[in-house]
């Protein structure tokens, strides 16, 4: 009986990563290269779809950080998520749930500090879906990975598994949730790439549009599937670092200036 | 028969201290479903839609939660709105006189957003005499002298 001791999503780890990121600005670059006649693409811009329609996989939602505008002293992505997800304090920070946070990474060297969101990476091999014991963490088929919470027994092992510390567990009862945001004790959470403002069409997220509002222009949403879409266009002409890459995860949220 | 005395009369302005629904749904029935219809499966038409709802993204709005919320849970005369720890809220009237112990509003917004805002704001807050949750929660702590 072979015990070997390989975790399901370190099998990924084999994959030539170089690779996986050529194919996938080469796929990007086949996309763009399906036209019909000078300038219509068989791909359209993303649109609101209906509500009554399931979401498909022809999206993949995700998220590009430039770090080169993001200011170390600034947190409006933060409060927006926190005010549009409902995110009230306990006053308690150790446990207070956490969906984003800023990150300010210094090089010793240089002195050069890095200012960065960060938040769950919404992974295409998500390794808290691979240990959740009772599939309640999932990715849904446009890439967005939630916590379905009517079957989160809380055991917190995605936790454990997520290179990102992403998510929060709720230890206390919680008052004031909002209509959009249903969450409780007992519950791991994180982001959820503004899955409400996604389904309705919004195509941003509360985190994105107060970076905007700010004027820095750091967080960028968008269809990474939609070679027409500013992210994909973005990412194709200078690239996109995914944080650990070396896990293989295929993240959605990428970084530009680390 | 006190259940659908109750939920008729929330339906159709029975207890002045549940405030009626804030309209009708169609011209053929009153709620999402017919009135009959809806004490029976209420809950067969949420626990299917929220699995769409999570998992596929399907967001119509005949069974969504927030739905049944916007529309049943209006403010009364001093422009309060019930929560679900006290016995004018819609559904805890049926519930608890029926002794059914759901856990949805642990997690769930159990009244409109515009409350819930405002319940937010920090005037606001400072007057609120709400109880701790894990007070409320015990059915055991509610009396329901009706």
């Amino acid at each position: 009986m072979s015990t070997e001791p390989v975790m399901r999503y370190t099998l990924d780890i084999t994959e030539d990563i170089s690779v996986e990121r050529r194919n996938f600005t080469q796929g990007i670059a086949a996309l763009a290269g399906l036209t019909l006649a000078p300038g219509v693409f068989l791909y359209c811009a993303a649109e609101a779809k209906p509500d009554d329609q399931a979401v498909s996989s022809q999206q993949r939602w995700g998220m590009l950080v430039n770090t080169n505008n993001c200011q170390e002293d600034c947190d409006a992505c933060v409060s927006a998520c926190n005010e549009e997800n409902g995110l009230w304090s306990l006053g308690r920070p150790a446990t207070d749930a956490q969906w984003i946070r800023k990150l300010n990474v210094k090089d010793r060297q240089t002195g050069h500090v890095t200012s960065m969101p960060m938040m769950c990476q919404h992974c295409e091999h998500p390794p808290c879906v691979d240990v959740c014991p009772t599939g309640a963490s999932f990715r849904r088929v446009d890439g967005i990975v939630l916590v379905n919470k009517h079957t989160c027994i809380g055991c917190r092992y995605c936790m454990m598994a997520c290179p990102y510390k992403a998510r929060s567990f709720i230890h206390e009862p919680l008052q004031d949730q909002l209509p959009h945001s249903p969450r409780g004790k007992g519950c791991v959470e994180s982001c959820t790439l503004c899955v409400h403002k996604v389904d309705r069409g919004d195509n941003n997220t509360a985190c994105a549009e107060a970076c905007a509002k700010e004027g820095h222009q750091a967080l960028l949403f968008g269809d990474l599937n939609d070679p027409e879409s500013e992210i994909s266009k973005r990412l194709e002409q200078f690239g996109g670092t995914q944080i650990r890459a070396d896990l293989g995860l295929n993240t959605g949220v990428r970084y530009q200036g680390i | 028969m006190a259940c659908s005395v109750l939920l008729s009369g929330a339906v159709s302005g029975g207890p002045e201290d549940i405030p009626p629904p804030k309209g009708v749904y169609s011209e053929d029935t009153l709620c999402v479903e017919p009135v009959e219809v809806m004490r029976r499966q209420h809950f067969d038409y949420i626990l299917d839609h929220r699995d769409r709802t999570v998992v596929e993204g399907i967001r119509t709005k005949q069974y969504s939660l927030i739905g049944c919320i916007d529309c049943h849970i209006t403010p009364n005369a001093q422009g309060e709105y019930a929560r679900y720890s006290q016995d004018t809220h819609f559904c805890a009237s049926c519930h608890l006189f029926t002794a059914v112990n759901i856990d949805c509003f642990q997690c769930h917004a159990d009244r409109p957003e515009e409350a819930i805002r405002k319940a937010q704001e920090p005037d606001v807050k400072a007057q609120q005499s709400v109880p701790e949750l894990h007070e409320t929660l015990q059915f055991s702590t509610i009396t329901f002298d009706r």
